[in-house]
């Protein structure tokens, strides 16, 4: 990158990405890691850390932590063990967080991103380590209640989290947004985490510094861990932002990164800044040690090669296979691929049944899609079954029935339990003779002559007028059938 | 009668006694000796009575009663109790109720065990003498002015002064066997995960154990088979069966067992001519019932001490971390205003919390842990003495490829008198010279009475056996047991 009026520079990032594991229970105990509870209703004397409480493992956090890992391309080493992380804060009640620190669970992976510069070969970030550990507790300091004590919720306590820490290979803020976007697809796909930032269950914090090149001398500037992004666009916007920070007050002060320590700011969503939040890293000094409650983890290779065997296809790799076997476009595969699991099942399945990849893509995106969100409901929910939706748009691609109608037996089926034949019936959309649709057509061409001489001038389109006319007369008319007769009569009139 | 749990069986058995006659006459001498001996942190009568009075009516109406039906059991204040108090004799859990029981202590109520009070102890089970407690020091029931041991001196004490026939103590680094060998009185540490730890309040997490005390092997077995086994809320527990201790105790024919003997031990400085002739004699009725003696040396036990005082105090410092007056414990109520400026509320609060909640040798312990645990020291220190726990291990291994048994001295004295050694912390650490090996190996030991010196205090021998063999020391013990008298003396404050 290049600032328009400045030296040439270079964008440095790394991004280390909590996601949430998605257990039924926390990491140690068996309280629920249910969203949204109310406060400290999922707790126990474990994750409360009262004395005498000891921690068991969740073999399920354990499970998706391997399965998390080959999705990024790391190795799971032979041995991985519990570490305890030492600090002090009212929202971690033991007043240590159980954590992994030598040997992760996950090492040495990547994640492959889309190259502007170079569409046929993708930017390969690499991946240097994701630990399991769990979460802490929210404090709340509510100043605006006019109180001045902070509260406590410690239902998130000990509630899984990966910690995913990339190399700092990034190299722009759409870039980070890429990862974190490719990332996260991957994370929900295989059912590993919601990655809902929203709720917490995916966090970022980004590390970024720029090494601007001076008439060839490489200057890095202090690097900055941002903190407090609530989306990724939030992310996206508080690394541009801070680039420019950061170039600013090089340029004012000429301080590198041998000058500063790290430090820590906080992005304010509003002001579209950031802000200093620890001036530098407090020499934080963990205290690091095995945690003697729990024993060493050790996870053979047969449990990875089973994972591995089950872990399906990676999105980009469906992706592909969803282009080519269904014939649509990748735009389209993505946002199929994106929904998840349940609804590519429900794609391939319609898509098989109906022979038409491209309707079936089209009808999942708009009219399904849009009836889940209204009802707030998921797609193993949906009452109109991917057999069902097959057999409909099977029609629809049969010219048996036109999108208008189609639509009208498909909101037939999301309130009975109709078959499409069924439904179809109901509605009275028999076929129509084909003598009583040249029956029609015959009276509409004899009201309306000018049709004929406007066909027959070049101008085929005017026979959509008619058609329209025809639809208000029988409703049931197929118009790729009327249309067909209309202009087989003016051509013999 | 309460000096013996199988006794105390008998007479409900044949209807001599009721459960709550026999909880009365324990509470009874529990009060009668509260004052001069200090054994407990917390005795509830009428608790006491009422679950005496639910196992009597469950006999009247026929009902299967456990192993331990209506015998007087006596809890050390670091095991969690849901109606009791449990203090850990600290001023942070003065008023510290968990709301749940201890592992070992619903085995406990499962047994049909009466559970009459909490023992005093070392705050957090730190000390060797009982004195660190915040509700004052316990006494020796054979001589007033002395200590009981520590820290679980108020659960050696009790049983020794009569108020009941069995305790449950803890040992992280010879905390049972010490005060067992100080209080005449049989103490067994458990190999490490034999016991479950869950509601054990922690101390360092790879040495604590939960374990059984009383006069005989006898008592101790039957304990142990109660509280032993696995569970899967400790995962450090061990998932084998527990074989039946009582069957091991038939027989005093110990032909065919190899004891190996550390004289090395016996000739360290400081160690008192009367525990080394305790041992020396002991030798000769372990040869007279057949076992062979052979010496063995551990080549790293000078390493012990050094050993256990890097990693228990840095376990302490992380495990007492959660006392910060936030969530429950003490918290400071009047903030000094200069600290509460410059160090901001939060930071004021853990800081005084503290402070005021932990006494001397719990502060001294949570700083030494806490500087080896430290960044640019942890190689130095922590992570030094867990290679040097690998080699202890290992000495022990080599010992016992040869014998089946290691046969030494408790602690380097008997009972020291009361004040004589607090404030002197290095000194108050070598009572462990002995002890703290079986803790690092995670191996069961058993301190056993083995007579009186000239002062009529209580001597005492230790016994440790490879991990998960308490079947071979309580097989040992009782064949010592069975040619001495030595677990059938009691003191004078036993009669009274």
């Amino acid at each position: 990158m290049t600032l328009s009026d400045g030296y040439p520079t270079e964008t440095i990032i790394g991004l280390e990405v909590h996601v949430q594991l998605k257990t039924q229970t926390k990491l140690f105990c068996s309280c629920s890691t249910r969203f949204g509870a109310p406060p400290n209703t999922q707790v126990c004397p474990v994750c409360l850390g009262l004395p005498g409480a000891l921690p068991v493992m969740n073999e399920h956090a354990i499970d998706l932590a391997i399965r998390a890992g080959l999705a990024i391309d790391c190795s799971i080493p032979p041995m991985t063990k519990w570490d305890r992380k030492q600090y002090f804060y009212p929202d971690l009640p033991k007043g240590y967080q159980i954590s992994q620190f030598d040997l992760p669970i996950c090492a040495d992976g990547f994640l492959d991103i889309s190259n502007e510069a170079d569409l046929e070969t993708p930017r390969r970030i690499g991946i240097i380590r994701a630990h399991l550990e769990e979460d802490a507790g929210k404090s709340m300091h509510d100043e605006a209640a006019g109180r001045k004590d902070s509260r406590i919720d410690l239902n998130r306590c000990g509630t899984p989290l990966l910690e995913i820490v990339s190399h700092p290979d990034l190299r722009s803020a759409t870039e980070a947004k890429e990862y974190l976007n490719e990332l996260k697809l991957r994370m929900t796909h295989l059912g590993i985490s919601d990655c809902e930032m929203q709720e917490g269950s995916l966090r970022v914090d980004a590390n970024v510094n720029l090494h601007i090149d001076v008439d060839g001398k490489k200057i890095a500037t202090p690097i900055a861990e941002i903190k407090n992004m609530n989306s990724f666009r939030a992310v996206e916007h508080a690394i541009e932002h801070e680039v420019d920070r950061q170039y600013d007050v090089w340029e004012e002060t000429g301080k590198t990164i041998k000058d500063e320590a790290k430090t820590t700011r906080g992005w304010d969503d509003a002001k579209g800044k950031t802000f200093l939040q620890r001036e530098k890293e407090e020499s934080a000094d963990y205290r690091y040690f095995p945690d003697p409650d729990l024993l060493p983890i050790r996870i053979p290779q047969e449990r990875v090669n089973e994972a591995k065997a089950n872990l399906g296809e990676m999105p980009a790799k469906l992706c592909e296979r969803l282009q080519t076997q269904y014939g649509i476009k990748l735009y389209d595969a993505n946002v199929i691929v994106n929904q998840g699991s349940e609804l590519i099942k429900y794609f391939e399945t319609a898509a098989t049944r109906s022979g038409d990849g491209k309707r079936t893509s089209s009808w999942i995106q708009q009219d399904v899609m849009r009836t889940l969100n209204e009802n707030e409901v998921s797609i193993e929910e949906f009452t109109v079954s991917a057999e069902q939706l097959g057999d409909l748009l099977r029609r629809v691609s049969g010219g048996d029935l036109d999108n208008a109608r189609a639509r009208d037996v498909f909101s037939h089926l999301l309130k009975t339990s109709d078959s499409v034949e069924e439904a179809v019936k109901h509605l009275g959309i028999a076929s129509v003779d084909s003598s009583e649709i040249e029956v029609l057509c015959r009276e509409l061409l004899d009201a309306n002559p000018q049709v004929i001489d406007d066909v027959k001038s070049g101008k085929q389109q005017a026979v959509g007028a008619l058609i329209g006319q025809a639809k208000k007369k029988n409703a049931n008319a197929n118009p790729k059938q009327v249309r067909e007769t209309l202009l087989r009569l003016i051509e013999q009139s | 009668m309460l000096d013996s749990a199988q006794e105390v069986l008998q007479l409900q058995s044949r209807g001599d006694a009721t459960a709550v006659e026999i909880a009365t006459s324990a509470i009874d001498k529990i009060e009668a000796t509260q004052e001069s001996i200090n054994a407990f942190t917390h005795v509830d009568r009428e608790l006491v009575l009422s679950a005496a009075e639910a196992v009597d009516q469950k006999r009247r109406d026929g009902q299967p009663l456990g192993p331990l039906a209506g015998v007087p059991v006596a809890v050390k204040d670091v095991l969690c109790t849901r109606d009791m108090p449990t203090t850990c004799s600290s001023n942070m859990l003065r008023n510290f109720r968990p709301p749940y029981d201890a592992s070992v202590v619903a085995k406990l109520r499962e047994s049909d065990a009466i559970i009459v009070g909490k023992t005093n102890m070392d705050e957090f089970a730190m000390g060797a003498s009982t004195e660190t407690s915040a509700f004052g020091n316990t006494r020796n029931p054979w001589d007033l002015s002395r200590t009981p041991g520590g820290s679980s001196g108020g659960a050696t004490a009790c049983v020794a002064a009569g108020t009941v026939p069995l305790s449950l103590g803890t040992d992280t680094g010879g905390s049972i066997r010490q005060p067992a060998g100080f209080c005449g009185v049989t103490g067994l540490k458990p190999t490490y995960g034999r016991v479950s730890r869950y509601g054990l309040v922690a101390f360092a997490s790879s040495l604590d154990q939960v374990g059984p005390i009383g006069w005989s092997v006898q008592d101790v077995a039957l304990l142990l088979q109660c509280i032993a086994g696995y569970e899967p809320r400790d995962s450090t527990s061990l998932n084998h069966e527990v074989p039946d201790y009582q069957a091991a105790l038939q027989s005093s024919d110990l032909r065919g067992m190899k004891i190996g003997v550390l004289h090395e031990a016996l000739d360290v400085d400081g160690v008192d001519e009367s525990v080394r002739a305790a041992v020396l004699s002991s030798i000769e009725v372990f040869q007279e019932a057949g076992a062979e003696i052979i010496e063995i040396n551990l080549p790293h036990s000078k390493y012990w001490v050094p050993t256990y005082y890097v990693i228990a105090p840095s376990e302490a410092s992380s495990n007492l971390s959660r006392y910060d007056g936030a969530h429950y414990g003490h918290r400071a109520k009047q903030l000094d205003p200069e600290k509460a400026e410059s160090l901001g509320p939060l930071v004021a609060t853990y800081c005084q919390s503290r402070a005021e909640g932990f006494g001397a040798e719990v502060k001294r312990r949570i700083m030494v842990g806490t500087y080896a645990l430290s960044e640019g020291y942890a190689d130095q220190y922590y992570n030094q003495a867990l290679k040097a726990r690998r080699l202890i291990k290992g000495d022990y291994d080599a010992a016992f490829s040869q014998v089946d048994l290691l046969l030494g001295p408790v602690s380097p004295t008997p009972a020291f008198p009361l004040s004589e050694k607090i404030d002197d912390p290095l000194q108050m650490y070598l009572c462990d010279l002995f002890t703290v090996g079986a803790n690092l190996a995670g191996i069961p030991a058993i301190s056993l009475p083995a007579g009186k010196d000239a002062a009529g205090l209580p001597l005492a021998i230790q016994l440790q056996a490879p991990a998960l063999e308490e079947t071979r020391l309580l097989f040992a013990g009782a064949a010592y047991q069975a040619m001495t008298d030595f677990h059938k003396l009691r003191p004078d404050t036993f009669r009274s």
